[in-house]
């Protein structure tokens, strides 16, 4: 099993990447404001399908804007400032650790993100140094990039139709640590873990508490896809995380090897019909699960060939 | 390790360090320097690195994607046919996801594709009159644009949409006001803050309000249709002569002066709302598209230096002198023989107010009665980029100043200013 790391750890720096908010200045009065992001169809390819449908469905999002810790910046209606010395600094002062190339050119790119959490539907990042090194006990590690990046808006509340975000976190700097994919156990992919973010907060460039450190976790097998595993906050649920994962893919096998030795394959399912089960659904709607999660049609689909494996736990 | 600069968009393989990567040569503007390369590695983000410190070990041929063109198809229309003018500006742009570099891209069908709710609003049509920025647009320009809406309206149009930069969408939005008396239907200029390469882009709701109400409200005249505030869900729809741009960046920068707006569309279910009434023309549609640029708006500060008022106060190059003055209306003692010569000239010198808000009113202090009696014109509470525009198009025209200037021809000047 394989194991990447994506350290994400907030700078240090009275202000924000792209304007002079101080993120953690006081509010006097938040204004609330309401957006909807749209993407025109020949970029819907590079988008991740469930925020494409999220935002074809017309999702609304509402922003809560502080007036200290937020700016016209944050709110997408007034053009970037320029980013942060002390960020950039702080950024190739770390690559210098990890003994990276700086780049000789900083350009700072657009990422496209319309779940919302950033007002302008990108997130602003832009690459620093590659190829660093890390000691981890008597390995090298290859450290394939460093970047920094505008932090997203903080998700407060997600209703029918409509999201809210609080601006106060969007635009924070933050240094983007990848490593390359690690033959690692659970346990030593959060001692890894905890062993670079000692040594990050040891250089007194980053803030500290709770947050202010997040990681995004790739788990891949042989033969099965990569998992990635996002704003893992704690480090004890790095090696849950990773275990659970390990484990889910091991029982996907066994689910696959079952199908295969019955014989099921993508063409056992050419004659299988939805079939509209609303009805049932409705005669049940006084069950508690069901009056909450129940609303419009429901269908159902016969699965041949998966008798004793829907409804099998991938951990006991 | 010296490397030579690759052509733009080729593929290359290089040496940096230890490590080999791929990337795309990205070209880089007039203001970056040819010591550096910019390419687009596998992982997508752009770097930028010394030729001298990276190691070219491959080169492949350019991989510049192919032009899309546009396709022509039927588009599904219903509703009232209504004409989309497209003059330039980033609405009638796209910008290039592998470039960054912003291209006109202007058919009906990559309107619809951009907004595809418009084809339920009305029958669309588009045309490309010209491709300018807004900051180059000219009198010159102004007088196209009529040209084109009065053409529209013979035709049988309903209503025309124009896609203008915002800088001077105001000053053509006053030019077109003038240019053409008794329009047949609702002309509406429309513009974006945030440019359409983003997903948090103005310019869907926009172009969607500024089509509702052309094609629904049956309201003669000329208009510009922008944000009301931060939100996405109304459009402003403003007086083409009451209207100013007055921020440089928020979605909301137009604002009516002076005057609520027309109206408000909502965009979330396409209805519109009244909030004024509507200048109510009668009479047969006429074209009157000429402009002088025999004019020009001087903004009176102290320390105004007698170089610029000689330079201002000018019968060679002057025929009309719209004064930005201080509060209700004044400017220093010290131009006063420069007013009274230009005047005595045969030029005309009309006095708005930098205070962009309220009325003048000259005959309150001294300094404006003695204005008045050099023969400066009050011009109540126009603005001054419409008086100046208004100034152009009745010098183009040759209409009496002291008659037209003072008198309210299209709504641009109101004697009531309300209660707020």
């Amino acid at each position: 099993m394989k194991v990447g790391l994506e350290i994400h750890i907030q700078v240090k720096s009275r202000r924000k990447l792209f304007c002079s908010c101080n993120p953690k200045d006081p509010d006097e009065s938040v204004t609330e404001f309401r957006r909807r992001l749209r993407v025109s169809a020949s970029e819907l390819g590079e988008i991740d399908p469930a925020a494409a449908f999220e935002m074809k469905k017309g999702l609304d999002v509402i922003y809560l804007a502080g007036n200290r810790s937020s700016c016209l910046v944050e709110a997408d209606e007034e053009p970037p400032h320029d980013p942060d010395e002390r960020s950039i600094e702080a950024a190739i002062k770390v690559a210098n650790l990890l003994r990276a190339n700086v780049v000789d050119e900083i350009h700072f790119m657009r990422k496209i993100v319309i779940d919302g959490s950033n007002t302008t539907g990108f997130q602003r990042t832009a690459l620093i140094a590659l190829n660093g090194r890390f000691m981890f006990r008597d390995r090298q590690v290859r450290i394939q990039t460093i970047c920094l990046e505008e932090d997203a808006a903080r998700l407060i509340e997600k209703g029918n139709g409509y999201v809210k975000y609080d601006l106060r976190r969007l635009g924070i700097p933050l240094i983007e640590i990848a490593t390359e994919p690690l033959e690692l156990s659970p346990k030593e992919a959060r001692d890894f873990a905890e062993s670079l973010g000692r040594t990050l907060k040891l250089t007194g460039l980053f803030e500290r508490g709770l947050g202010t450190i997040r990681q995004d976790v790739n788990v891949s097998m042989e033969g099965g896809g990569i998992v990635e595993i996002k704003g893992v906050q704690k480090l004890e649920q790095i090696e849950k995380v990773v275990e659970f994962e390990e484990k889910r893919h091991r029982w996907l096998f066994e689910v696959a090897s079952a199908l295969r030795s019955r014989g099921i394959s993508e063409e056992s399912f050419r004659d299988v019909r939805p079939k509209d089960v609303s009805e049932l659904f409705r005669k049940y709607s006084q069950v508690e699960t069901v009056k909450r999660f129940f609303s419009g049609s429901a269908f159902a689909l016969r699965a041949p060939g998966f008798k004793g494996l829907i409804g099998s736990e991938p951990v006991e | 390790m010296s490397s030579s600069q690759p052509e733009d968009f080729s593929r290359i393989k290089f040496r940096l360090g230890d490590a080999v990567y791929e990337g795309i040569v990205m070209p880089r503007t007039l203001y970056e320097d040819k010591e550096h390369i910019t390419v687009k590695l596998n992982n997508g983000y752009n770097i930028g690195l010394r030729l001298d410190e990276i190691e070219i070990l491959e080169v492949g041929p350019p991989q510049r994607q192919q032009e899309v063109v546009a396709e022509e198809r039927e588009i599904p229309s219903q509703g009232p046919r209504v004409l989309i003018l497209g003059t330039g500006g980033t609405i009638s742009s796209r910008v290039d996801y592998r470039t960054g570099a912003v291209k006109p891209a202007f058919t009906a069908a990559q309107i619809v594709d951009m907004v595809p709710e418009l084809t339920r609003i009305a029958s669309i049509s588009v045309r490309t009159v010209m491709n300018e920025l807004s900051e180059n647009m000219q009198p010159s320009n102004w007088a196209v644009m009529a040209e084109e809406v009065y053409r529209a309206f013979e035709e049988g149009f309903e209503g025309v949409v124009i896609a203008h930069g915002t800088d001077t969408m105001h000053y053509s939005s006053a030019a077109l006001s003038f240019a053409i008396e008794n329009p047949r239907g609702p002309v509406v200029f429309v513009g974006l803050q945030r440019s359409s390469d983003r997903p948090s882009s103005d310019s869907a709701t926009n172009l969607l309000g500024a089509v509702v109400f052309a094609s629904r409200s049956g309201a003669p005249g000329v208009y510009v249709a922008m944000h009301e505030g931060l939100n996405d869900d109304l459009i402003a729809v403003h007086s083409g002569v009451r209207v100013r741009k007055n921020h440089t960046s928020r979605r909301d920068a137009f604002r009516s002066v002076n005057s609520r707006p027309v109206a408000s569309v909502d965009v979330r279910n396409m209805e519109i709302h009244f909030k004024n009434e509507t200048a109510k023309g009668a009479g047969p549609m006429r074209l009157l598209n000429r402009f002088s640029e025999r004019s020009a708006i001087m903004k009176y500060h102290p320390g105004f230096s007698e170089v610029l008022l000689r330079t201002y106060f000018n019968r060679d190059v002057f025929d009309a002198i719209i004064v930005e003055g201080t509060g209700l209306g004044h400017i220093a003692r010290k131009a006063f023989p420069f007013v009274k010569e230009f005047i005595a000239g045969g030029g005309f010198v009309g006095m708005t107010s930098q205070c962009i808000w309220g009325s003048v009113r000259l005959t309150v202090y001294e300094t404006g009665r003695d204005l008045l009696s050099m023969g400066v014109v009050p011009l109540g509470d126009m603005l001054s980029e419409v008086a100046l525009v208004k100034s152009m198009w009745a010098l183009g025209n040759e209409l009496d100043l002291r008659e037209v200037m003072p008198r309210n021809l299209r709504g641009e000047i109101s004697e009531r200013r309300e209660v707020e």
